[in-house]
């Protein structure tokens, strides 16, 4: 044991599992906060909806995909002092959770626009006709319908950020994948690497097994 | 209890402007059962949907128990549109709700306290048989099972009118029949006023009171059901009731004699009228084609008959003289 897992400092780990989670879960929490409205107005401002309107949609939609097709790895430099502005500090777990969220709530909120595209039309038009206001039929009709589509686009997201914080390393915020990228791949320490790989793929495992299930739970087809 | 003047509604689409409505102008009474039909692309969806303004006309009003729709602010139309009941071909019920959330859910909306949600929601699916069904979701139940969810929930606020987008066209006919009876009924014990979209005539037949035959956005004919399907004047209503029955045209049969449509209506549909005035007049006829049916429950009968070897004119005009309609096949 000890000679198979020579350069393995445990407590290393742990801390970098920790750091991971908390980047994870906090970048998750502001996604979701984010990216839900942000998708709910994508849907609603598009063409033929209930509060149409092509301006408002061609400038998100511009910025969405703006945002987007920055590589995450730029996007963590390129926001530094926007960083610095919100958390006070650009180093860290709290430096990397604005970078994070900047980049996975427009993925995220393309992907809620897209569960609420699938609702039936005829659903809005049944709340409309039974005196619901715009807001209503939002939240008590189309979220709760589209409810499977935005937690599986949740799970997709978490995915996704497990594998953005692996870069947040370059701003100090450690995690996993920074203990892979730095003593696993550059010192060679292929032991590390394979450790810390493992417990990565158990944690995008545990991810999409709840996402799954949360799934299946809410889903009534 | 609806009055629509004017009504006219245009798309505009990159193909150019197309005009779905054009100066509809129709009255529904309290309580009578009103149907629209007409081919798809007719403008029925569009009609039905002015109604409540899910659709906005371009022009003309719409006042539904004494209120002009047309003129209401948004707060004003959504209350308004809580007395205004609606079901649709596709159900469109909740499938994240159970049954019993589906029917509470215009209530729900409306921010009424839970303990009377209850009581009302209970009520309702007793009332449409739906009661052990309360805690399924819609996705369980069949399409007759869920339509009938969807006229609980229509009726949940205690509206006046009810409006029926295409409500049986998704169903098979043993489902229709008993919707059909559902809304008879309803029509009859709560004195709901119905206005039903359709292109299928026997759903005219069978519930309504009057019907409006609806042709590129106009409404073409109009009338008690029972005129409009028995002495139809404009081609497009000959032409949809023509569909049901077998292309046959009596002209070609190979009889001689004088033709002639003869129509019974009420009592004397079970009167042999018929076979009495030809025993009298001395004539011979036959039959070429016929229907004994009924029509939102007056029974009829329609006979196309060729009269020979004898006076036929005399026996038209007996026929007449005994409250027989007749015209000519």
């Amino acid at each position: 044991m000890g000679a198979l897992f020579a350069n393995i400092d445990w407590l290393e780990i742990a801390r970098a599992s920790r750091d991971t989670l908390l980047m994870l879960g906090g970048s998750m929490v502001l996604t979701v906060l984010f990216g839900v409205p942000l998708g709910v107005l994508l849907y609603l401002s598009g063409r033929g909806r209930l509060a149409a309107n092509p301006v408002l949609n061609a400038g998100l939609s511009l910025v969405v995909n703006i945002l987007r097709s920055v590589p995450f790895i730029i996007l963590l430099i390129v926001m530094l002092p926007v960083t610095v502005m919100l958390v006070g500090t650009s180093l860290g777990v709290a430096g990397a959770i604005p970078p994070l969220v900047v980049g996975a709530a427009p993925f995220y909120a393309r992907l809620v626009e897209t569960a609420l595209r699938e609702v039936d039309k005829g659903v809005v038009e049944a709340t409309q006709a039974m005196g619901g206001s715009t807001f209503q039929i939002v939240t008590r009709a189309l979220l709760p319908e589209a409810m499977p589509g935005v937690i599986a686009g949740a799970t997709v997201t978490a995915i996704a950020l497990v594998s953005y914080t692996a870069m947040a390393g370059v701003v100090g915020a450690g995690g996993l994948g920074d203990l892979a990228i730095r003593f696993g791949y550059q010192r060679f320490q292929t032991d590390v690497m394979v450790v810390t790989v493992v417990l990565l793929l158990l944690l995008v495992q545990a991810l999409q097994m709840l996402g799954d299930r949360l799934v299946a739970a809410v889903s009534h087809r | 209890m609806i009055r629509l003047e004017g009504v006219t509604k245009r798309f505009r689409s990159a193909a150019g402007e197309r005009v779905a409505l054009d100066g509809v102008d129709l009255t529904v009474a309290a309580g009578q059962v009103f149907g629209v039909v007409g081919r798809s692309g007719a403008g029925k969806s569009t009609l039905i949907r002015t109604i409540n303004l899910l659709e906005r006309p371009d022009e003309g009003r719409v006042t539904v128990d004494g209120e002009e729709i047309t003129a209401l602010a948004p707060a004003e139309l959504r209350a308004a549109r809580r007395r205004i009941g609606m079901i649709f071909q596709h159900f469109n019920l909740l499938n994240a709700k159970t049954i019993a959330e589906n029917v509470a859910f215009p209530l729900r909306l409306e921010g009424r306290p839970g303990a009377e949600v209850d009581r009302r929601v209970a009520e309702l699916l007793e009332r449409l048989g739906l009661t052990e069904h309360a805690r399924k979701h819609p996705a369980q139940l069949s399409g007759g099972q869920k339509q009938r969810v969807g006229i609980a929930r229509a009726l949940a606020t205690g509206p006046k009118v009810l409006l029926c987008d295409e409500a049986t066209s998704a169903l098979d006919p043993e489902t229709t029949d008993d919707i059909l009876n559902l809304l008879d009924q309803l029509n009859r014990e709560l004195g709901l006023t119905i206005v039903l979209i359709t292109h299928q005539m026997e759903v005219v037949r069978r519930v309504c009171d009057r019907v409006a035959v609806l042709k590129d956005g106009r409404v073409v004919e109009e009338g008690a059901t029972a005129d409009v399907f028995l002495h139809p004047k404009h081609p497009a209503t000959q032409a949809m009731l023509a569909e049901g029955e077998e292309a046959f045209d009596v002209t070609l049969a190979p009889v001689g004699g004088r033709l002639a449509k003869l129509t019974f209506r009420g009592g004397s549909t079970y009167e042999p009228e018929l076979s009495r005035v030809a025993r009298s007049v001395g004539v011979d006829y036959s039959i070429l084609s016929g229907r004994i049916s009924r029509i939102r429950g007056e029974p009829y009968g329609q006979l196309v008959v060729a009269f020979t070897g004898g006076d036929a004119e005399a026996a038209v005009a007996q026929l007449s003289a005994r409250g027989v309609v007749v015209e000519a096949a």
